[in-house]
């Protein structure tokens, strides 16, 4: 497949001020909510160092935890499978489902089924899915991956999900109010999950101590997909483990406090046995992760709780969009994960990045995601997946940056061309920065040269170069 | 060599070298905490609504609350509605719920929730699949904290274990909960200590 070029494909979702502006003020909200959230919590930091040092020690003892889970869940009654790797996953889910004549499936929002593409598997194999999590289904309606892990249609305006739902429901297009539209899904959904008798659900953690999984949502769409039907597949990533149930307190204060500023969901749910006259299964999926966890820069990666507070407060993703990473797993968090499923594929990706380092700064599990971005860059430099134009500027750029005389030539020569040239010199094709914004006005007086002159003053010194 | 086996050895051979497990601790407040008034907040955060005592009549309550009401399916000891959990041996027949009363052994001050399983529940989607949910709650079972909520032994021994904690709402338009979604339409959580139980009354 090719290399995503997600700077193109964002150049598409900009083109549309009103997605983008639309876009860029829900996340900075909720990234202003979360703030407000973590503030009212005493020991928000001690919660963030405990969360992410639960997930180191997890992930370090990753097979015991696994074996025990295993265990667990098998003396609860439960059927515990195994996949290797996204069609494996698939397959189990197919064969269980055909097993027993069923073609339809009623699933709540799962990132690991994104990644493993089920829908579609399924679809081509004849079984009817049904998505219950509003945002999905808009995107599922509407045949496109979610732009978000929290909110996979947050790129879409109200009336945007007013026309998907008049296609696909013959609802009133003319009434784009999120109340109604609320309605129009319950209307349209709840049938299909009473009439279910298969369910499935991802989890957000895995309890290594009870071998129960928990979800966490505000629809309850997880608690119908998983008690409704008398058969309840779960599929879940290897790294979702937790050892024990104590620990999930940490956990559920930290992640909706994360994600949208609210103190929990309305659901969270932990299902360690099948219910009354049901069946239960669980699919421990690896997909790749036990690779990255040898990958000794990148395993933290695996702490991720999935809460996108890395997104919220991303100045690329919010003014760009998800679609444009062209990948499962979008914004700063995906940057770092999806160059381990596709390393030409994804290799641009770590670039589409400021390094601000804002991410870092709000992962509620301490994942170092500019420093892992960073070392990415890295990567694809070593290993040769730059493109041309990129690696020509960046050897410009190392060389100008390093020399603090050619660096001050180049701002000077900047500086007075800005002062004189056209408008549609400065902005022409190359420069980027222009394409979606002014430059700014050139200075009177660069800082160095304002340094030299006050620093000569207050001391009565030549000041070094 | 299993899949399993496979996947197993290969977290064995690439797993960093193991990290210390933190103890946890159990966070509480230095100062006096009103436990009811912090839960009435947090509940009303994620819009479900506290009756801070219990009704001196109760029929009456439902029935102003509840005007169209018609089918009250109650799990609770305090009150016997005109359906029991047990008629509804095909869990998705619960729809035609209008009314679900329920008694929770557990509330938490800090998120607002309750604790709710199949111990209380009997048929598990009376929770969801009901129009409107009220739930009981002695305010003596209110504990601060999710620390403390994660010690009820239902976490252990429970095959489903809930913390619901507002109606069934979603904020996938516009990143502003709405409702309804799939669930309840409202949630009502009754303070009622358990020895103040009401006679039991039929609709």
């Amino acid at each position: 497949m090719s290399v995503v070029d997600q700077a193109e494909n964002a150049a598409e979702f900009i083109s549309d001020r009103t997605h983008e502006q639309h876009l860029d003020q829900l996340l900075w909200m909720l990234r202003t909510r979360r703030d407000e959230a973590a503030s009212r919590v005493q020991e928000w930091e001690q919660l963030r160092d405990l969360a992410s040092q639960i997930k180191e020690h997890t992930l370090s003892n990753l097979a015991h935890y696994l074996e025990m889970f295993e265990s667990r869940a098998k003396a609860n009654g439960v059927t515990v499978h195994w996949a290797q790797d996204a069609h494996e996953h698939n397959q189990i889910v197919y064969q269980l489902l055909s097993d027993r004549k069923a073609d339809e499936l009623i699933k709540s929002k799962s990132m690991l089924t994104e990644e493993c593409d089920t829908r579609r598997f399924l679809e081509e194999r004849g079984i009817r899915v049904t998505e219950t999590d509003l945002g999905e289904r808009i995107q599922q309606l509407d045949d496109q991956p979610p732009s978000h892990i929290v909110g996979p249609a947050w790129h879409k305006t109200t009336q945007d999900i007013a026309n998907v739902f008049a296609k696909a429901y013959g609802s009133d297009k003319e009434k784009a109010d999120p109340v109604y539209l609320a309605h129009v899904m319950r209307e349209n959904t709840r049938p299909l999950i009473e009439r279910a008798r298969v369910g499935m659900t991802g989890a957000n953690f895995a309890v290594a101590e009870t071998g129960a999984i928990v979800t966490v949502t505000n629809e309850g769409n997880a608690d119908l997909s998983g008690n409704v039907p008398e058969l309840r597949i779960c599929s879940v990533g290897l790294e979702k483990m937790i050892p024990r149930n104590e620990d999930l307190a940490v956990f559920i204060r930290l992640l909706t406090r994360s994600a949208t500023g609210n103190s929990i969901t309305q659901y969270t749910s932990h299902f360690r046995a099948p219910r009354q006259n049901g069946e239960m299964h669980i699919i421990l999926v690896d997909n790749g992760r036990s690779s990255r966890l040898g990958m000794e820069k990148f395993w933290p990666s695996l702490k991720c709780i999935r809460c996108a507070a890395c997104m919220n407060t991303c100045p690329v993703y919010r003014r760009s969009g998800g679609l444009s990473y062209g990948s499962t797993y979008m914004g700063p968090i995906g940057i770092i994960m999806m160059p381990t499923f596709d390393i030409r594929r994804y290799s641009e990706l770590p670039f589409s990045s400021t390094l601000n380092g804002s991410c870092t700064n709000v992962c509620p599990v301490k994942i170092n995601i500019h420093e892992q971005i960073y070392a990415w860059r890295e990567v694809m430099e070593k290993k040769h997946q730059i493109n041309l134009v990129k690696k020509s500027a960046m050897i410009v750029a190392g060389k100008v940056l390093s020399n603090p005389t050619l660096y001050r030539m180049a701002g000077d020569t900047m500086e007075a061309s800005l002062k004189v040239l056209p408008r549609f010199a400065i902005y022409n094709q190359l420069n980027a920065w222009g394409r979606h914004r002014d430059i700014p006005q050139p200075a009177k007086e660069t800082f160095h040269d304002w340094y030299k002159k006050h620093r000569s003053q207050a001391t009565g010194q030549e000041t070094n170069p | 060599m299993s899949f399993r086996d496979t996947i197993l050895q290969n977290v064995r051979n690439n797993q960093p070298s193991s990290r210390e497990l933190p103890a946890i601790p159990k966070f509480h407040s230095e100062q006096p905490v009103d436990l009811k008034k912090q839960f009435t907040a947090a509940l009303k955060e994620l819009y479900g609504e506290v009756v801070t005592e219990p009704p001196a009549d109760f029929e009456e309550f439902l029935r102003k609350r509840y005007p169209h009401a018609k089918t009250i399916c109650s799990a609770a000891p305090e009150y016997t509605g005109n359906r029991v959990p047990q008629d509804f041996t095909r869990w998705s027949d619960a729809s035609i719920i209008d009314v679900t009363i329920v008694r929770s052994p557990l509330g938490v001050a800090e998120t607002g929730s309750v604790l709710l399983s199949e111990e209380e529940f009997r048929v598990n989607t009376i929770g969801f699949l009901a129009h409107d949910i009220v739930i009981l709650l002695d305010p003596a079972e209110i504990v601060e904290n999710l620390h403390d909520a994660y010690g009820h032994p239902h976490f252990l021994d429970k095959a489903y274990s809930l913390l619901m904690s507002g109606p069934s709402g979603s904020a996938d338009i516009g990143g502003i909960t709405v409702h309804p979604a799939q669930g309840v339409m409202t949630l009502t959580v009754i303070f009622w200590p358990r020895a103040q139980s009401k006679t039991t009354q039929t609709v």
